[in-house]
């Protein structure tokens, strides 16, 4: 006789009201991951998906072999561009309080990840985000007016009113139009590079997902073509332990990394602190002359956390405890890399100060900019006339009639 | 210039909250960030910041009131120089949190109506219908079409040990929309199973379950997202009885949100009751009101076929009596006559009986008498219900949310025309969504949606009133 069967649930270690522990996030000292040539044979780095690449350490110094491939000129910009994020989340937190928009995304904590990732991008390539990647843009001086413009749906939204609040749209600059429909962008990203590759031209792809996501039967499939026919893509999983309420367990199970699921495909699978943006920019370079190279896909899974709301609808202290955040073993992006350049020599507590104040300065002119083109509830709206425009390349008549008798 | 503090709006659709603490005093001085209350809604609790400076003059909305309206104030606060008489006292008034000023302003608009004789006081209720498994006497408990779909689950997963639900943030979180409230607390994680992010993935888990001999309830968090799902659906779930020769077939149901909500854009906007209607094999269920969601829930769970569910995110928190009778249950596939009337049919279904009821309480000031009938079930549809208004009235009109081709209203039109032509006086008109997909933008959302203007006219055109 065999004893009944029994369902096994994955539960996350704490929920709210308990302690906050993460003693069982295996943190490797910085500098300790060794960086092998980009043309290593992908079952000699199998350990990668299971370690952790991690260039500063507790004192502030970069480490090891992944360290020292960026400029003192090029940290400070990081940082600039991290904490101008920072600065535009925080502002439209209020505004969508305030009711000028319905909704926001922001990435709390999250900043090193596509601040730091942009820059290891070339002009032409392309990126298939999802909401969690402003970054993208920020890192490419992409005017705050025109995010904000759309983020309010106002008369100069560039999007023209048709889509969401932080689902951008910036074909120019690398980023694909952003689906609110999770993990499409893996295979979408993957079938870019592909064509890229039949075409004969140079440009290479990123696709992004979350940790939550990586049970769709996208991303496996993403998996699947880009190892077959070595596609010469980034394949970014950002593990921010939360999809929404549901922790990371749910999608992962007890065991293994979210990098390790590349290696059943045969792709180079690294992890990489998130909060650390020398590594993210450093692996992100690694993975980008792999596939600059010809070498195939590269799998790259940033260790982060989400350390604010997933978005304006939630509310995070339903499930997890509020000192979370503070307890995550990685530190916040803005501050490792502050105590970075001050440790340094190059930066000072009086110049962040300084430059926080200047970000939010930067923010808020340009709200005010875009606050002259009207907000959610103004007068100033995207044109009626322009709601059946795009629906084909070409307006159909029936949409033209449709049109017309609406009286727009 | 005293600064008015409105409860706000944690999401698009939220309409009213509770305010649960004040973080602040009458006499605070209050910095641009502080937090100065606690607020909640079914779905989450947040903070209200200060946008602006001064001193917190006044606290109109005291801690613990249930019930606050959006953009009600709450509080008021004074800019240097100026004290607590320069709060105005009509403004204060005004917040108030109940629901006096609603009932104040229906009553006005009946006065301005006074004219027309034939207008009929009361709003438009279910005083005319009777489901026939409703004894008199009955009490009614009001209920919200939320608690309505949590206490059908409970019900049903109590009546029988083998129905069970799961979905994305249906057990730790009691649901993206707070619908399996409770019910994690109440059978535990066996029967109330989280599930990763894959829509395809559980919808085909459910369909093995089904087929191993459990009564699965797959929640989909919208039912735009099981697009992905719908090959599980329709190839699956609704074919399996057929192709295996009855051997096996999927009891299983499939539900969540589907149509516009508010402000979500093209993706997460999409009816589906004319997609999933088409298919055979596959019943599908659209109510309206918490009865009716109940009673047909509850029938879905115990049906031998797998069920599409579509329920509507702005009318979950919506109100309606609820007869208190032990094991409540609807048919499907019944038509539901919500208010009989003798000079012309609207047949709607959803979140289209809300401008279909608005439309006939203006229609009825004209002195225009309509049949309203909800639908309730779309597939299989009881056309005999409809015929029979139509052999009455002569006229028709369809209402609902989708896109305007091959919609649920053709589908009627064809039929009505088919089997009752020689009783239509006018053609029939089906009012539908704008042909294009759903737009962000709050003007541009209204625009594309139908309208009760539209059906009124539509109305006067299909009885030739001026």
């Amino acid at each position: 006789m065999s004893s009944p069967l029994s369902l096994f649930v994955p539960e996350p270690e704490v929920r709210p009201g308990g302690v906050p522990d993460f003693t069982n996030v295996h943190i490797a000292p910085a500098g300790e991951v060794g960086r092998p040539p980009v043309d290593i044979d992908p079952s000699e780095i199998r350990d990668m998906a299971f370690s952790i690449i991690r260039v500063l350490n507790r004192d502030g110094e970069a480490a090891g072999p992944w360290a020292g491939l960026l400029s003192d000129e090029q940290l400070i910009e990081g940082l600039h561009h991290m904490m101008l994020l920072r600065a535009l989340d925080a502002r439209m937190i209020i505004a969508q309080r305030q009711g000028k928009t319905s909704f926001y995304i922001q990435h709390l904590g999250e900043e090193a990840v596509s601040t730091a990732f942009r820059k290891v991008l070339k002009k032409g390539d392309m990126n298939f985000p999802t909401y969690r990647q402003a970054g993208l843009l920020i890192a490419e001086d992409y005017p705050l007016e025109a995010m904000i413009n759309q983020i309010y749906a106002n008369s100069e939204d560039p999007l023209k009113g048709r889509q969401l609040p932080t689902l951008y749209s910036v074909r120019e600059q690398g980023f694909f139009t952003l689906s609110g429909n999770l993990a499409t962008q893996f295979p979408q990203a993957v079938g870019w590079a592909m064509a890229s590759a039949i075409k004969g031209e140079t440009n290479i792809a990123a696709g992004w997902i979350g940790d939550g996501s990586t049970a769709e039967s996208d991303f496996h499939a993403a998996l699947v073509f880009a190892s077959t026919f070595k596609a010469p893509v980034v394949l970014n999983v950002v593990n921010n332990q939360w999809a929404i309420s549901t922790f990371q367990g749910i999608a992962r199970g007890g065991v293994g990394t979210f990098a390790a699921r590349g290696l059943g495909y045969g792709i180079p699978s690294l992890r990489v602190d998130g909060n650390d943006y020398l590594a993210v920019h450093a692996v992100g370079l690694w993975a980008a002359e792999r596939a600059r190279r010809n070498l195939g896909p590269t799998l790259i899974e940033y260790v982060t956390y989400r350390a604010g709301a997933h978005s304006t609808s939630d509310d995070p202290s339903a499930y997890r405890p509020k000192e979370e955040s503070a307890a995550w073993p990685l530190g916040d992006p803005v501050i490792r890399l502050k105590a970075h350049l001050i440790a340094k020599g190059v930066w000072s507590e009086s110049r962040h100060v300084q430059l926080e104040a200047e970000m939010l300065d930067t923010v808020i002119a340009a709200q005010k900019a875009a606050e002259a083109n009207g907000t959610m509830h103004s007068d100033n709206r995207p044109s009626a006339r322009d709601m059946f425009e795009g629906v084909y390349a070409e307006m159909p008549p029936h949409l033209r009639r449709q049109r017309q008798e609406s009286g727009v | 210039m005293t600064i008015d503090i409105l409860m706000p709006a944690l999401s698009p659709t939220m309409e009213e909250g509770t305010l649960s603490k004040w973080l602040k005093n009458e006499g605070d001085t209050i910095a641009s960030g502080d937090v100065l209350a606690e607020i909640e809604t079914d779905k989450a609790t947040m903070e209200v910041e200060a946008v602006d400076e001064g001193v917190l003059g006044k606290i109109v909305v005291p801690a613990g009131s249930e019930n606050v309206k959006v953009n009600a104030v709450i509080g008021v606060i004074l800019e240097e120089g100026e004290s607590a008489s320069d709060i105005g006292a009509p403004k204060a008034a005004e917040a108030a949190p109940s629901a006096a000023p609603k009932a104040a302003e229906a009553d006005a608009k009946s006065d301005a109506a006074a004219p027309v004789p034939a207008a009929p006081k009361a709003p438009v209720a279910n005083t005319a219908v009777s489901d026939p498994s409703i004894p008199e006497g009955t009490e009614m408990v009001p209920t919200t079409v939320r608690e309505a779909l949590r206490d059908a689950m409970a019900e049903e997963m109590r009546a029988d040990d083998d129905v069970f639900v799961m979905g994305e943030e249906v057990a730790e979180y009691q649901g993206a929309y707070k619908i399996t409230q409770g019910l994690l607390a109440e059978f535990g994680d066996r029967r109330v199973v989280d599930t990763p992010i894959t829509e395809h993935g559980f919808a085909g888990l459910g369909v093995g379950a089904s087929m191993a001999g459990l009564k699965p309830i797959v929640e989909f968090m919208t039912f735009n997202f099981a697009m992905q799902a719908i090959d599980q659906i329709v190839n699956s779930a609704a074919k399996t009885l057929y192709m295996s020769g009855g051997q096996m077939g999927a009891p299983i149901v499939f539900r969540g949100p589907n149509g516009a909500a508010a402000r979500v854009g093209a993706q997460h906007s999409q009816c589906y009751a004319a997609w999933y209607s088409h298919i055979p094999g596959l019943k599908v269920v659209m109510p309206y009101s918490a009865a009716d969601a109940k009673g047909l829930l509850k029938a879905a769970i115990r049906d031998p076929n797998p069920i599409i569910f579509l329920e509507n995110e702005i009318l979950y928190g919506q109100t309606f009596d609820v007869p208190k009778i032990d094991d409540f249950v609807l048919p499907i596939g019944k038509a539901r006559i919500h208010k009989a009337g003798a000079d012309v049919t609207i047949v709607s279904f959803g979140i289209g009986m809300t401008y279909a009821l608005k439309a006939i309480e203006e229609l009825s000031k004209l002195g225009i008498d309509v049949e309203l009938i909800d639908l309730r079930t779309i597939r299989p549809m009881d056309l005999p219900t409809v015929i029979e208004s139509v052999k009455k009235t002569g006229r028709l009109v369809t209402v609902e949310e989708g896109f305007p081709q091959s919609s649920v209203g053709t589908e009627i039109a064809t039929r009505v025309q088919q089997q009752a032509f020689d009783y239509l006086d006018a053609p029939i008109i089906t009012i539908a969504g704008k042909d294009v997909p759903m737009p962000y933008a709050a003007n541009l959302e209204k625009l594309a949606l139908p309208n009760v203007a539209e059906i009124i006219e539509a109305v006067k055109a299909v009885t030739y009133t001026a």
